[in-house]
């Protein structure tokens, strides 16, 4: 009675990506890191902050996509992914509601 | 027609199945997911009744005002105990832990869940959560925060909050852990053929609370550990005088612990839709949107947390959007109440005592659902809230809505869970009793909430004692309701009569096996029906379609 069924576990791992590109992205990874120091100390005001999380976030993406294989996984993987992005982002902005009122008013 | 109601002597139940283990490690070592269910149920049910005493002790301690049988400091830990073993141990891992992991692979037509082992795992999380709060139960200075654990007071008590916050955190790994199995077990496992719409709504309302307990349950795992830390280093992050922010753990513990009542209530739905479509002997009406709200119900319980907190010093915009986004629950938890009441129109209605235990669940819970309503516009709750109100309101959706619809369930599935057959009018008296105690119990609660008596207080003035008395007696009538059906089905475990495979003549995919199940569930693979609620006469649909193809191919060859 088992693996009567469409999905059962196939192994999805064919693509896994190649040495050079593991190489690739880790030293992509690594002048990231650089500009996010050099980044540092510029001044950029109010944008500071908002730079850091970009140059932080395309590294999270090339982990999760690339060292994690969910570029490679399927649908079911991804979506797990984008609803935690999800709700982080509802919480997050209904948070804001309290916090941007109280403390600037 | 024949096959699903003779019982099948050929085969090897899974209580009789000989593995390499005997006696109870033969249970303790299973990767079957209906002993492991089995195993939930015995262990959910004694930490309930723990509970459920010290629920007995606090009513009896209200009968009258002033000291009656405990000192203040011990009613304060009697009502965070409570709290703590209803709410972590008992109404959360309910009714997917048990009747989810027994029922789930059934009405899906597979052999098991995605992650056998790690559904084992997830049980023994549980044990270990729950002998950790047991341990500082008996042993340690009893924790007296309430089971919400709000800061700074839980940082400063002088009781032991540290391992019972640890308990909680195991607990929540139980609980995701079990999430992502089944969320995987529903994608991957399903028998070929079978879509998502057509498995039962149970199924459905165990994806949905699935996908909650998966998100949400790690934020008040965070939560926790914030508040040990802070405990033990004095980190900052929440204790005012050392420039922290209280009305934020407020924040993170409603994110998880909104969301978490309808961890709570969604089974309980799932469990009222089966019940009420096999005992109107029809379909569910509208099965498509009844499987759409349930999982925008899931959606929106993360939007309106902050009703929880309108008299904690939030900003008005934010109590002005909380209070105007809870109201849109009403919709989808509308939809629900509509569509059941439309599947018993013009239905067969079959008077069981799970269906007897599901109007009642409608009802009750509709009062509990109507007076969120009154708790969640910020002026009447300014009024009402930390009042009885409150504990009347959730009451009633807990235990007349969801505890009520756990029990249905045992009645329900208690004969393919155990191949016997209960007491049918024992069991119809307790759910009567039941239904009274309950609103004996609790609706004096929603009077004297709104004549101004505080919730968590030991002692009351002499203008409350009415209600308090009246309240008192109805929790000896729903302990008497709830300890006669459990006795019932206790004795029916031994004495009860063979059931045979489909007693109620129910519909779903999980009665067309012989009861108690086979080890693998099936024995011959199951031919997935169109409809989730066409599997009565599981031969006869067979052969209609096989005629249907002759038919066709007849056709097409003339
Ligand atoms: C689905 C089943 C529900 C469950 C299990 C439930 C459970 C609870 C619990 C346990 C509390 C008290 C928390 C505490 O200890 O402070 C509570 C309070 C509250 N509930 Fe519900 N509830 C449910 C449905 C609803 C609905 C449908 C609404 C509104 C539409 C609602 C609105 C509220 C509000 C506003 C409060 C806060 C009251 C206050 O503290 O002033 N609830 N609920
Ligand atoms: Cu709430």
């Amino acid at each position: 009675m088992s693996g009567h069924n469409e999905n059962t576990s196939v192994d999805k791992h064919e693509h896994v990506p190649s040495y050079g590109k593991n190489v690739m992205i880790w030293l992509a990874l690594v002048a990231l890191t650089a500009l996010t120091v050099t980044v540092a100390s510029v001044n950029l005001g109010n944008y500071t902050f908002f730079v850091a999380m970009l140059i932080a976030s395309i590294k999270a993406m090339l982990v999760i996509n690339i060292f994690m294989h969910i570029k490679y996984d399927d649908i079911l993987m991804k979506s797990i992914l984008i609803a935690c992005g999800l709700v982080f982002t509802v919480i997050i902005i209904m948070y804001s509601f309290d916090l941007f009122n109280t403390y600037t008013g | 027609m024949s096959m699903n109601t003779t019982t099948n002597k050929n085969y090897t139940n899974f209580f009789q199945v000989k593995t390499k283990h005997k006696g109870l490690l033969a249970w303790l070592l299973t990767t079957d997911h209906k002993r492991i269910g089995i195993m939930y149920l015995v262990s959910i049910l004694s930490f309930f009744l723990v509970g459920l005493t010290f629920a007995f002790m606090m009513r009896l301690e209200m009968l009258t005002p002033g000291p009656t049988i405990v000192d203040a400091q011990t009613y304060n830990s009697f009502f965070t105990l409570h709290g703590m073993i209803m709410v972590f141990l008992f109404i959360i891992p309910g009714i997917p832990a048990v009747f989810g992991n027994f029922f789930l692979p059934l009405q899906i037509g597979a052999d098991d869940v995605a992650f056998p082992r790690i559904n084992l795992l997830s049980y023994y999380l549980y044990l270990a959560g729950a002998f950790l709060a047991l341990y500082s139960l008996i042993f340690q200075t009893h924790i007296d925060t309430g089971w919400t654990f709000y800061v700074p007071y839980s940082l400063r008590t002088g009781t032991d909050v540290t391992l019972p916050l640890i308990a909680a955190f195991i607990l929540g790994f139980s609980s995701i852990v079990t999430g992502l199995n089944f969320i995987t077990t529903m994608h991957r496992m399903r028998i070929k053929g079978m879509t998502m719409f057509q498995m039962p709504l149970f199924s459905w309302s165990l994806y949905s609370t699935a996908w909650i307990q998966v998100l949400a349950t790690p934020i008040i795992g965070i939560t926790i550990v914030l508040v040990l830390l802070e405990r033990s280093f004095g980190f900052g992050i929440f204790d005012p005088t050392l420039g922290g922010d209280p009305v934020l753990y407020q924040h993170l513990f409603w994110i998880y612990s909104h969301p978490a009542v309808y961890i709570m209530a969604i089974p309980a739905f799932g469990v009222i839709s089966d019940v009420v479509a096999t005992f109107s002997r029809k379909s569910i009406f509208g099965y498509k949107v009844m499987a759409y709200s349930t999982m925008s119900i899931a959606f929106i319980g993360y939007l309106v947390w902050a009703h929880h907190m309108f008299t904690s010093g939030m900003s008005d915009t934010a109590r002005t959007v909380f209070s105007f986004l809870t109201f849109f629950v009403a919709i989808p938890t509308g939809v629900k109440v509509f569509n059941w009441v439309a599947t018993l129109w013009r239905g067969t209605i079959v008077m069981s005592s799970p269906m007897l235990m599901a109007l009642s669940a409608i009802f009750l819970f509709s009062i509990g659902g109507l007076t969120g309503l009154h708790l969640g516009s910020i002026s009447t709750d300014v009024h009402l809230h930390d009042t009885y109100f409150v504990i009347a309101h959730f009451h009633y959706v807990i235990i007349g809505g969801i505890l009520s619809m756990f029990i249905a369930a045992m009645h329900f599935w208690f004969p393919k869970m155990f191949g016997k057959m209960h007491n049918e009018k024992v069991a119809k008296v307790g759910v009567v009793m039941y239904f009274i105690g309950a609103n004996v119990l609790y609706f004096p609660m929603f009077i004297m909430g709104y004549m101004g008596m505080p919730r968590r207080y030991f002692d009351y003035l002499p203008e409350f004692q009415i209600y308090h008395v009246v309240s008192t007696v109805g929790s000896w009538i729903l302990i008497t309701a709830i300890l006669l059906m459990f006795t019932n089905l206790l004795i029916a475990i031994f004495k009860g009569k063979p059931a045979g495979s489909n007693p109620w003549g129910a519909k779903t995919l999980e009665w067309t096996m012989p009861s108690p199940p086979p080890l693998l569930n099936f024995i011959d693979t199951p031919v997935p029906s169109k409809d989730p609620y066409d599997y009565s006469d599981h031969d006869e649909r067979i052969f209609r379609d096989l005629k249907n193809k002759e038919n066709i191919i007849n056709q097409e060859n003339s």
